[in-house]
């Protein structure tokens, strides 16, 4: 097949817009937005100091006003100023103007002829627009399915005549759901629990059980780890340490404990505004601690540096990342100028900032860290006080005789927690400290030197509405308010949009990181939208939308396999498959460590330093020295690696792992020669090859076929096929050879990596195993969700 | 909107890989890998920044960038201050410093300080350079002196960041990893972006691996770094008591186990995966080789003023010599010696001693290859120091600094640009650091605002919305 015959076979694609057919019905936040916003915006838009002229066309307004100045006629596009100045020969009156390189293309013009035909109406960029619960499309549709997610993607398939794919094998699809809930290949114990439930309803218990799992919140943090830029050290110049680890506990704790997401994000916007009334100094503790999240920035300790620079550049950094973060939007670029594309304004940008005016911190030096205890004590104590608030609530209606077994327990209770708050574990962190709002500017072109703005007053940006705040001053707390609330028409979306991404390797948007005016149209907004209110109307229950998303069919089918034939939607748009995709960094480390037994499951507390190559840091400055872990800290899970900005760990960065300075909401997924020197090389690969081989033969049988079994298994979740028996069988009689007549080099081999060797191996078998191991720890397959 | 374009690109992707081209697939390939390996429309495809054709014939083909950390003083290397010699010792005219955000000095009496050492004029071409250089000037025909260089940025983190990435946002790609994207590499078993820092002189500059990652831009372009100690490359060597026998072996295995799966899993990534372990492979051959100098003469070593490969500065000068000639595209080779708050004067002798010989032993190394007609060779830092004394040194300074640039197409033996008269402002025919990013990237063939990638909505650039070509510069 010819390269073009492919592409036209992909434009039969509904929903993708054919490059040769316009839609039969134009609609115009879909087909027209996109063009008006590639060809007319840079100077008809949202930025102010680049329009020449009156007419926008990036608003209701004015598109309403070409049409009263003739720019549009509804219903003829012949007499349409708009057509006649795109399509004109005449150099002068052309658009966009001949200095402009892209050109719309004859197709653009079609699909904008359409819209003037049709009316040439306005509608909002679908994702500025408050989600509605979308009607669900009828059932009986195509596979006969219940669940609303299938309902939408039958509807779509069913529609496209795209067949769907078959359900996943069993173990497979075990496997997966491990993985994308834990972070982790399932347990031997898991497999054979699972293997063996052959009753109706052992998927649904099986997600229970891995949604119950404390390592469920471990994995969730890694990708909210990412989003927020959370790391160890401050990021600028030397980039020094810093405490603010309590903060990675406190997500990790937020996901297991299924901390509604509205809550999550008050506390994190303003965890210090909060007030307990119930006056727990843990409960407070806790939410300062989830305030460090506006701490996240990097900050700068270097000689020489002005205070004023440092502070517009913390200001302009929480901009940015709070809203990539919360609300997927690009503002970083009003720091300077309006907007190109979307509907923020400079002045919107320093508004927002404003929010942030209270924050007491310097410009210059290290940030102040202050003593907390520790978030697993603040999670022991929570509960005794909310059973002790309700036991004393039941006492205080009844009669004193009644009141035995319940003032017995309360006695009980009040003891322990008495135990527990005499020394309370404490760490240093950094959290939010209020203070009185400094003031702020509006700096012209984002000069931090110019003084001459008007003062900045807290805003969220004018296009999205005005705070009912009355004449007070808006805080952090009504900023956090407006983002969870309901008519907040992208925070749900957007977490939503990512959630789904986690599970099917794409985002129902595929552009994660923008849902402004130049993200990717959804593939399915209607289900997006249905999800969203779901979300909202759940009380911003998390674990129900993991726990929705992963039950459905569509989530269960087999992966999309390479077909030679394409099929009639080749890149999976309509998600009739499910997508396989290569494992996050962290998780290839743990589950080569979960499958060689040596993972500990240790949760928690100070990041920690696994091996890394010697002087590594040293490039950084001279003073710096990686001190390495000894024992456990070695085989701690990936989201406790100590992540220092300016040298973040250099096998996890080799799989895409982000420097964390700035909002990653999407981490790439690069294929290169550096991943195998990991996987070959890296000590900690090395180590977990022969842990993993002195287990194989301890627990395994004693025929090689058996330990090859038992490792596949382990490993992947599955046997292993006669012919990789015998490859592997193969590879080991050689190695075996070669390290009998090198014993030397056995035993140098099988000395890698602190945990103790087994004793009572011979080194040359062990290290013949190792290689069998290590083969396994580098395929494909193994660092592949599918 | 993004769709399209990218929709686009995978399926072409696919397209090919339905061809059976089998090395192609998953990710888009590396750029490890030779262009030389892919046919033609193939390439283009798999790798959608590649600029085929490319928007103007290339005169270099490829960058080294010594890159002299620190900020070293315009005043004590290429730009003569007759006017600040005489005010040595006085006040600074406050019509020159007012208003002008200052680093180190904030709050403090500002003076002048002297140049510290004599200029002479080199060459056929006259050249006025410091006499604190001992080897350069026997160049002085052959580099092009900037001394009107402007940046953005006054403290060395953000001004690095807008050195490499054009921005002093974090998290942008570095001009290697632009380069790569838009230009591949022609390095078989070598990566095509290669960062070096060097140790020796009381090198206390932080440099953060940010200044050669690739931002936004796909994993594989991001640069590698060469250390002097230990392995070259992280994770290079093979584990203790693995031979080069056995690790092919493993090698193999995985290769077999993959290929055999391929069928059953349908997975178009395993391809590349295969492709890549041997790519792997052939990199822990061809970097002890690259790193055994025993092929250079010993008046090779000579020149550099070496005993061998031992981190210093001049040796990785060497290492850059041998990396371009195994064609790799981008080469970075940082000395951090260079922030001379106090003892200008002293520091910059010791980090001359440091830097000068290997400098230009280097581009008389590339000459005598014919290596230099293509090789681009920037050398310079973050920005300048201050014509105002910090005690006996000079503080940070953004507004007016010096670099030089040799062969690549560049015209040798002029001058160009102009400070004020205390070496303050950049003045006349000013460049800013987009400007220089523009001109290397025409010389390499390429047109800074049409190689962009889409992230976060926008298409983003090297040069972001600046930078012109200096056209004066290029022969």
């Amino acid at each position: 097949m010819t390269l073009s015959a492919f592409i036209l076979t992909a434009v039969l694609v509904p929903g993708i817009p054919a490059e040769a057919e316009v839609p039969e019905a134009v609609q115009f936040n879909r087909d027209v937005l996109p063009i008006l916003s590639d060809h007319c915006f840079k100077c008809h838009g949202p930025d102010e100091r680049q329009r020449e002229t009156k007419q926008r066309f990036d608003t209701r307004a004015g598109i309403e006003r070409a049409a009263s100045k003739g720019f549009l006629v509804s219903g003829k596009p012949d007499d349409s100023e708009l057509i006649e100045r795109l399509t004109t020969a005449d150099e002068d009156e052309v658009m966009p103007p001949l200095s402009e390189k892209a050109r719309p293309s004859p197709h653009e013009i079609s699909i904008l002829r359409r819209w003037i035909e049709q009316g040439a109406k306005w509608q909002d960029h679908w994702a500025f627009i408050v989600p509605a619960r979308s009607k669900l499309p009828a059932g009986g549709t195509l596979d006969k399915l219940d669940h609303p997610v299938d309902r939408f993607i039958s509807d779509r398939l069913q529609q496209a005549g795209v067949q769907p794919g078959p359900r996943a094998d069993r173990a497979v699809l075990l496997r997966r759901l491990s993985l994308d809930l834990i972070g982790l290949p399932p347990s031997p114990q898991e497999r054979e629990r699972f293997l063996a439930d052959q009753e109706p309803g052992a998927w649904e218990r099986l997600v229970d059980r891995l949604l119950a799992s404390p390592q469920y919140g471990e994995r969730m943090a890694l990708y909210w780890l990412d989003l927020v830029r959370y790391a160890d050290s401050v990021g600028y110049q030397k980039d020094s340490h810093q405490n603010i680890w309590l903060y990675r506990d406190y997500v990790i704790a937020a996901f297991n404990n299924n901390k509604p997401f509205d809550r999550f994000v008050r506390e994190q916007l303003a965890g210090d505004l909060m007030k307990d009334p119930n006056g727990s100094a843990a409960q407070v503790a806790e939410w300062r601690i989830a305030s460090g999240f506006n701490r996240l920035n990097q900050t700068t300790s270097e000689g020489g540096a002005q205070a004023k620079e440092y502070m517009a550049k913390y200001a302009a950094d929480r901009v940015r990342n709070t809203g990539s973060i919360f609300l997927g939007m690009t503002t970083g670029c009003a720091e300077c100028h309006d907007h190109k594309y979307d509907p923020i304004t400079s002045r919107d940008f320093y508004n927002f900032a404003a929010f942030f005016a209270d924050l007491k911190e310097r410009g210059v030096g290290q940030p102040r860290e202050v003593k907390l205890p520790t978030v697993e004590h603040i999670l022991k104590i929570l509960p005794i006080e909310k059973e002790l608030r309700e036991l004393r609530e039941i006492l205080s209606g009844k009669d004193a005789k009644d009141t035995g077994e319940v003032g017995g327990r309360i006695a009980a209770l009040e003891k322990k927690l008495e135990e527990l708050t005499r020394s309370p574990p404490m760490a240093t962190t950094i959290v939010t400290e209020p203070g009185k709002p400094r003031l702020m500017r509006h700096l012209p072109r984002g000069n931090w030197l110019d003084d001459s703005g008007p003062e900045a007053v807290p805003a969220i940006p004018v296009y999205f509405g005005k705070l009912d705040v009355g004449k007070r001053r808006a805080t952090r707390s009504d900023l956090a308010e407006w983002m969870v609330a309901r008519d907040n028409p992208l925070t749900a979306r957007v977490f939503v949009n990512r959630l789904w991404k986690l599970f099917f390797g794409r985002g129902i948007s595929s552009t994660l990181d923008d849902a402004g005016a130049r993200s990717a149209w959804p593939t399915h907004l209607p289900l997006l939208d249905w999800l969203a209110v779901e979300f909202i109307e759940s009380g911003w229950d998390v674990k129900g939308m993991v726990r929705l998303i992963v039950k459905s069919e569509a989530y269960r089918r087999r992966s999309v396999p390479f077909r030679s034939e394409a099929g009639a939607d080749p890149q999976n748009h309509l998600l009739g498959w499910q997508n396989s995709f290569r494992l996050d960094a962290e998780q290839i480390r743990d589950q080569a460590l979960a499958a060689s037994g040596l993972l500990s499951g240790k949760m928690y507390g100070r990041s920690v330093k696994p091996y890394q190559p010697a002087n590594y840091w040293f490039k950084l400055y001279h003073q710096s020295r990686y001190q390495q872990e000894k024992g456990e800290g070695l085989y701690r899970r990936g989201v406790y690696t100590y992540w220092r900005r300016s040298f973040w760990h250099p096998s996890l960065r080799a799989f895409d792992a982000p420097s964390r300075e700035e909002c990653v909401a999407e981490r790439p997924r690069s294929n290169t020669p550096q991943q195998a020197l990991v996987l070959l090389n890296d000590p900690i690969y090395v180590e977990a090859a022969r842990v993993f081989a002195q287990k194989l033969i301890a627990d395994a049988g004693g025929t090689p076929g058996e330990r090859i079994n038992q490792a596949y298994r382990r490993l992947l979740c599955r046997a292993a096929e006669d012919w990789e028996i015998e490859t592997l069988v193969r590879m080991y009689e050689k190695q075996l050879a070669g390290f009998r007549e090198n014993k030397e080099a056995a035993g140098k081999l099988v000395a890698v990596g602190e945990y103790p060797v087994a004793g009572n191996l011979a080194p040359e078998e062990l290290a013949a195993w190792m290689s069998v191991t290590r083969v396994l720890l580098n395929l494909h397959e193994t660092i592949t969700r599918y | 909107m993004q769709g399209n374009t990218t929709a686009q690109t995978e399926l072409c992707r696919r397209a090919f890989l339905g061809h059976g081209a089998s090395v192609l697939g998953g990710a888009a390939l590396s750029s490890l890998l030779s262009s030389q390996q892919l046919p033609g429309a193939t390439a283009d495809a798999a790798r959608p920044g590649l600029v085929r054709p490319l928007h103007f014939p290339a005169k270099a083909e490829r960058v080294i960038f010594l890159y002299m950390a620190g900020g070293p003083s315009h005043l004590e290397t290429f730009d003569y201050k007759p006017k600040l010699a005489e005010l040595g010792g006085k006040p600074m005219p406050t019509s020159i410093t007012k208003g002008q955000p200052i680093a180190q000095l904030q709050n403090k009496a500002l003076k002048c300080l002297a140049p510290q050492y004599p200029f002479k004029r080199f060459g056929k071409s006259g050249q006025e350079m410091s006499t604190a250089f001992k080897h350069l000037p026997e160049l002085a025909d052959d580099i092009c002196i900037l001394r009107s260089l402007r940046t953005k940025a006054i403290n060395h983190d953000p001004a690095h960041t807008f050195m490499n990435t054009g921005t002093t946002i974090s998290g942008r790609p570095a001009m290697g990893s632009w380069l790569l994207y838009g230009l591949g590499s022609e390095a078989e078993n070598l990566p095509g972006f290669v960062v070096m820092t060097s140790t020796g002189g009381g090198q206390s500059q932080p440099i953060a691996s940010r200044q050669w990652h690739s931002g936004f831009l796909p994993g594989e372009h991001q640069g590698m770094q060469f250390y002097s100690s230990g392995d070259p490359v992280l994770y290079v060597r093979n584990p203790p008591g693995v031979s080069a026998g056995s690790q092919r072996d493993v090698i193999d295995a995985v290769g077999a186990l993959n290929r055999g799966r391929a069928k059953t899993l349908q997975d178009p990534g395993i391809a590349a995966r295969i492709s890549q372990y041997e790519l792997a492979f052939k990199m822990q051959m061809s970097v002890p080789e690259l790193t055994r100098i025993n092929d250079e003469s010993k008046e090779t070593l000579e020149l550099y003023g070496i005993k061998g490969l031992d981190g210093s500065y001049a040796g990785n000068c060497l290492l850059a010599r041998r990396l371009v000639e195994r064609g790799v595209r981008f080469v970075q080779v940082y000395h951090r010696g260079w922030d001379h708050h106090g003892g200008v004067k002293n520091g910059i002798a010791k980090t001359m001693s440091l830097v000068d010989q290997g400098t230009t032993a280097l581009i008389k190394d590339l000459k005598r290859r014919g290596l230099l007609d293509t090789t681009l060779v920037v050398w310079g830092g973050e920005f300048g120091r201050t014509p105002m004394a910090q005690g006996d040194g000079r503080d940070h300074h953004m507004m007016g600094f010096s670099m030089f640039m040799a062969g690549g197409g560049v015209k040798p033996g002029i001058t160009y640009g102009a400070t004020d008269d205390l070496g303050y402002h950049a003045a006349e025919d000013i460049v800013e650091v987009h400007d220089l990013h523009a001109t290397m990237l025409r010389q390499l063939g390429i047109d800074h605002k049409r190689l962009t990638y889409r992230y976060n909505g926008r298409d983003f650039r090297l040069t972001d919305v600046h930078g012109k070509v200096v056209k004066e510069l290029i022969s």
